[in-house]
């Protein structure tokens, strides 16, 4: 196959117009703006609709829209962008709509910084929006997962009706990398139960809301959701298990700081320290199954974050708190340095 | 091959991220693994810009290059501030017009070339940045004169096609300095 060179924010939007992605609908924000321009200039090229909106809350409430209908649709932000878009993205759960949102995180919180962070973990797997609901969360590493992500996220949100997030980081939108683009055949879901596009006086409306004001049919639609919510943890985790089967101590790390981690790992290996590497590729659902796995020979955990430690305790939930589980991270925009986490491995206890 | 973590520095508007462009763009016609990460920060509106590039056969772990195998300095911030950084053993390309080297380390290879005189003399304005590129292939076995040829003709967009005979110019005139 084919090897580009592409930055990962412009490679995240030919992965979705490659995936059938017919809306656009975005507001530039650093360090994601090359996301949107990539779309500016191709979109109506793929025959989709590239849209620059007034905001954040515009762009989303765009893409509720164009959901509804039953075209593939996606925004793109950063951060504070991210909170700007949470009603919507609560409505978009709310409605059963699919759609696929994309933030590449930077520092918070606040305005914060421009620099990479993963401080936005808690928002994308607990609380993006009021109301009971949860979002698909995937977490790439590279330029190459960050296409293969896109493409899974648009077929996994139409097969749930619900959306999904691509939770990315600065240092990978701006990175460049070789990446392949594969043969994409955008699944072809029937859409026709719901889809509003018309009844041309053939068939009874679709309705597309998230508004029920009795409590009983409210709770029914709650319900349903989470039913789904239970098949989607038990069939959509996904984790990369490196040099597991006989850790000592197990390093948990997500996205870009994943691959500082791996070369920490290696270089504590090559000093005889059995470490080895969980990295969920899904946030939401957590890989329960995959780290426990992961964890069999393992001591002690150690995740790292691009954050104050927001994953740990989902890490601690997922083991049913059997072992202990350290922290080490750096936030506002300040990327840990391999160096940084062999030594933290040597103090936890991998060493003697 | 182990990897190779390559720092190119300067101001912005020289062309730090362009030549760490070619850069990758050769690791990728050599078929090898390869990482490009510019500094994304108001430095690209006039300070100093930098771009680190890994070129492995091995995947990339940190695309990050904190510790250099590699130093390419265009000015003399840039200089002061990563020289101490580089690895013991590692080579120092720098533009000698612009920086006025003092350095008391004795464990890295320094290579300068007044690559701004030269890029004037020559007519090529701003090619200071390329020259010091055919310095590098010259004193490292990174990449051969034609992958890197082939690395330029993959950056230079088509509507500056008419550009690539200069930068292969350039890239001799680094090779013969």
């Amino acid at each position: 196959m084919e090897r580009n060179l592409m930055k990962g924010n412009e490679a995240l939007a030919e992965a979705a117009i490659r995936a059938g992605c017919k809306c656009f609908f975005g507001y530039p924000i650093t360090p994601q703006t090359e996301l949107a321009a990539y779309m500016a200039k191709r979109m109506h090229k793929a025959g989709g609709v590239f849209l620059q909106a007034e905001s954040e809350i515009a762009a989303i409430n765009m893409v509720l829209g164009a959901a509804s209908t039953g075209v593939r649709a996606m925004t793109s932000s950063s951060s504070p962008g991210l909170s700007l878009k949470s009603e919507g993205i609560s409505y978009i759960a709310g409605s059963d709509v699919p759609a696929v949102i994309i933030n590449v995180q930077r520092g918070g919180p606040g305005l914060g910084g421009i620099q990479p962070s993963q401080a936005d973990y808690w928002q994308a797997t607990k609380a993006l929006g009021h109301g009971d609901f949860h979002l698909l969360v995937f977490a790439p590493a590279s330029v190459q997962e960050m296409v293969d992500m896109v493409v899974k996220a648009f077929d996994k949100a139409d097969q749930y009706r619900m959306p999904a997030m691509i939770l990315a980081d600065g240092l990978l939108g701006q990175m460049m990398e070789p990446v392949s683009f594969p043969e994409i055949n955008p699944d072809a879901h029937d859409k026709s139960s719901w889809a509003a596009t018309g009844h041309k006086g053939q068939r009874e409306h679709h309705i597309i809301n998230s508004l029920y004001l009795k409590p009983d049919e409210l709770e029914k639609s709650v319900k349903d959701r989470f039913a789904r919510y239970d098949q989607i943890k038990e069939n959509e985790t996904d984790a990369e298990l490196y040099l597991t089967e006989d850790c000592d101590i197990l390093l948990c790390a997500f996205g870009a700081t994943a691959r500082v981690v791996k070369s920490a790992v290696n270089d504590a290996r090559a000093q005889g320290i059995k470490a080895g590497l969980f990295r969920p590729k899904t946030l939401w659902p957590f890989p329960v199954k995959e780290i426990n796995e992961a964890a069999k020979s393992a001591k002690k955990l150690l995740s790292v974050e691009m954050s104050m430690g927001q994953m740990i305790d989902d890490i601690k939930l997922a083991i049913n708190c059997s072992k202990p589980v350290e922290f080490y991270g750096r936030t506002g925009g300040v990327i840990p340095t391999p160096a940084e986490v062999l030594a933290e491995i040597k103090k936890v206890g991998g060493a003697e | 091959m182990a990897t190779t973590e390559i720092l190119l520095a300067g101001f912005g508007g020289q062309g730090v991220l362009f030549a760490g462009k070619i850069l990758a763009y050769c690791g990728l016609m050599d078929n090898k693994e390869l990482s490009w990460l510019p500094s994304y920060g108001p430095e690209m509106r006039g300070g100093t810009a930098n771009c680190s590039v890994c070129i492995s056969d091995d995947p990339i772990g940190s695309p990050l290059v904190l510790n250099p195998d590699i130093l390419i300095a265009m000015n003399q911030p840039s200089f002061d501030k990563f020289i101490t950084e580089v690895k013991p053993g590692g080579k120092v390309f720098y533009d000698s017009t612009l920086i006025d080297a003092e350095c008391s380390r004795t464990d890295v290879e320094i290579f300068p070339i007044p690559s701004s005189q030269l890029a004037d003399d020559n007519s090529l304005k701003g090619g200071s940045n390329i020259i010091l590129l055919g310095k590098l292939i010259k004193e490292t076995n990174l990449f051969s004169l034609e992958t890197m040829k082939k690395g330029i003709e993959k950056v230079v967009p088509p509507s500056k096609a008419q550009l690539i005979p200069n930068n292969f110019k350039a890239i001799e005139i680094g090779m013969n300095n």
